[in-house]
């Protein structure tokens, strides 16, 4: 899970999950706390179903929040 | 003048060729077969005795042959250490570097060796000492043998040290801050040269890069998890979070160090002061409000609640990823495998920063 998913790519991750920003990759202080929290679940839910998905290559997976 | 030892194998110890591979690691007094040509070439440098020991003996029992030879090294005088050259034998290769890697080790002193740049022993050892640029058989012992004592003549000179390329052995991946007119280059400022290198690119001409990218490493597509519920799931980050008082002292940058930290009883995830960031790349501030920003626990606690996941290691893993190198972020993340392995981890969510 990071931000920066170009970087990842270059250095070989296989599987990613795009996050919000570098200082706060699963939060952000703009939103109210429970849409904070939305993100984070969904985003984490995200990476779970990640790790049970089988990919032939390097993979971005979408995030819907 | 300084004092060398030189370890060759048994042929060129004159023990014997394939038949006496197994020969058993041996310390002489005095100079054997190959050695000669070093004396006879270098000026400031002397061998003084020479270890044997046969390829098979050293590639099979590894951990044995070391140990012997550092044994024989023991209350022995010497500056520097030698080994081969190993041209393009692969074992002979191999042997130099696991020799020259336990004598630098253990002892601090300069250790050289030669070899063929298809040596496997090149790409396995060039970051842990000189490995010269060699012939690929024997025939340029002679050649090879020069390259090995002029370099430890300067050594014993305490001469100023060129660059790899310049010296003539394979780029241990060290940078060094040059002044250009100190290693006899014209002094052309940092600006000038990269417009110079855009200039010959864009015209198709050949330009040499002064930061080569280092080669990556692919790792295979791990197989999917077939479901989580039913595997041990860890929590892995470069974003520095740590128990508030950082008991590792993990560095805030450039870390060499990772930790690895009790969660067990953290059921609705991180709470904060009580985890903070010492990562010194980004602003704090979020993630010291709340840790799980970077370290999503809280939600990961909700999935397990959801009977969504199983289990939950009881540690989370731990580093700073600012100013890392690669080599380093590669070791700490050998190291923390190893410990995912075993505690029988069969899952990871690592989040960057």
């Amino acid at each position: 899970m990071c931000n920066l998913t170009n970087i990842a790519k270059t250095v070989g991750v296989n599987k990613m999950v795009p996050t919000v920003s570098v200082p706060y990759p699963l939060g952000n202080p703009q939103l109210r706390p429970d849409d904070e929290w939305a993100l984070r679940y969904h985003r984490t839910g995200v990476a779970l179903d990640a790790l049970e998905t089988d990919v032939s290559e390097q993979t971005i997976f979408p995030v819907k929040i | 003048m300084l004092k060398a030892i030189h370890y060759i194998n048994q042929f060129f110890g004159q023990v014997g060729g394939e038949d006496m591979a197994d020969y058993e690691p041996e310390i002489r007094t005095g100079t054997v077969g190959c050695t000669q040509i070093f004396n006879s070439l270098a000026k400031d440098v002397e061998v003084t005795h020479t270890v044997i020991c046969g390829d098979n003996f050293m590639a099979s029992r590894t951990d044995e042959a070391l140990a012997r030879i550092l044994a024989m090294l023991e209350g022995v005088e010497f500056d520097i250490f030698i080994a081969g050259p190993a041209f393009n034998a692969g074992r002979y290769g191999a042997a130099c570097g696991q020799v020259c890697k336990a004598v630098k080790e253990k002892h601090g002193v300069p250790v050289i060796t030669s070899m063929n740049e298809e040596n496997p022993g090149v790409e396995l050892f060039h970051k842990d000492m000189y490995i010269f640029r060699g012939g690929n058989r024997a025939t340029f012992m002679k050649q090879d043998m020069e390259k090995l004592a002029a370099f430890a003549d300067r050594i014993a000179r305490g001469g100023k040290l060129l660059p790899a390329v310049m010296e003539g052995y394979f780029p241990r991946g060290i940078r060094h801050e040059v002044f250009l007119e100190d290693i006899g280059r014209e002094p052309v400022m940092a600006a000038d040269r990269v417009v110079d290198m855009m200039i010959a690119k864009l015209r198709g001409e050949p330009y040499q890069t002064e930061l080569p990218m280092p080669a990556l490493d692919r790792v295979p597509v791990a197989p999917a998890v077939k479901d989580l519920r039913k595997v041990r799931l860890a929590l892995v980050t470069s974003g520095g979070i740590v128990p508030r008082e950082n008991p590792d002292r993990i560095q805030s940058c450039s870390a060499t160090k990772w930790g690895k930290y009790d969660i067990s009883g953290l059921e609705k995830g991180f709470t904060a002061p009580e985890y903070k960031t010492i990562h010194a790349g980004y602003d704090p501030e979020q993630a010291d409000r709340n840790p799980n920003v970077v370290v999503p626990l809280d939600a990961i606690r909700a999935y397990q609640r959801e009977g969504r996941i199983g289990e939950v290691d009881d540690y989370y893993y731990t580093t700073v990823g600012t100013g890392t190198t690669q080599g380093e972020a590669a070791r700490m993340g050998r190291e923390i495998a190893a410990v995912l392995h075993e505690r029988n981890v069969e899952a990871v969510v690592l989040t960057a920063t």
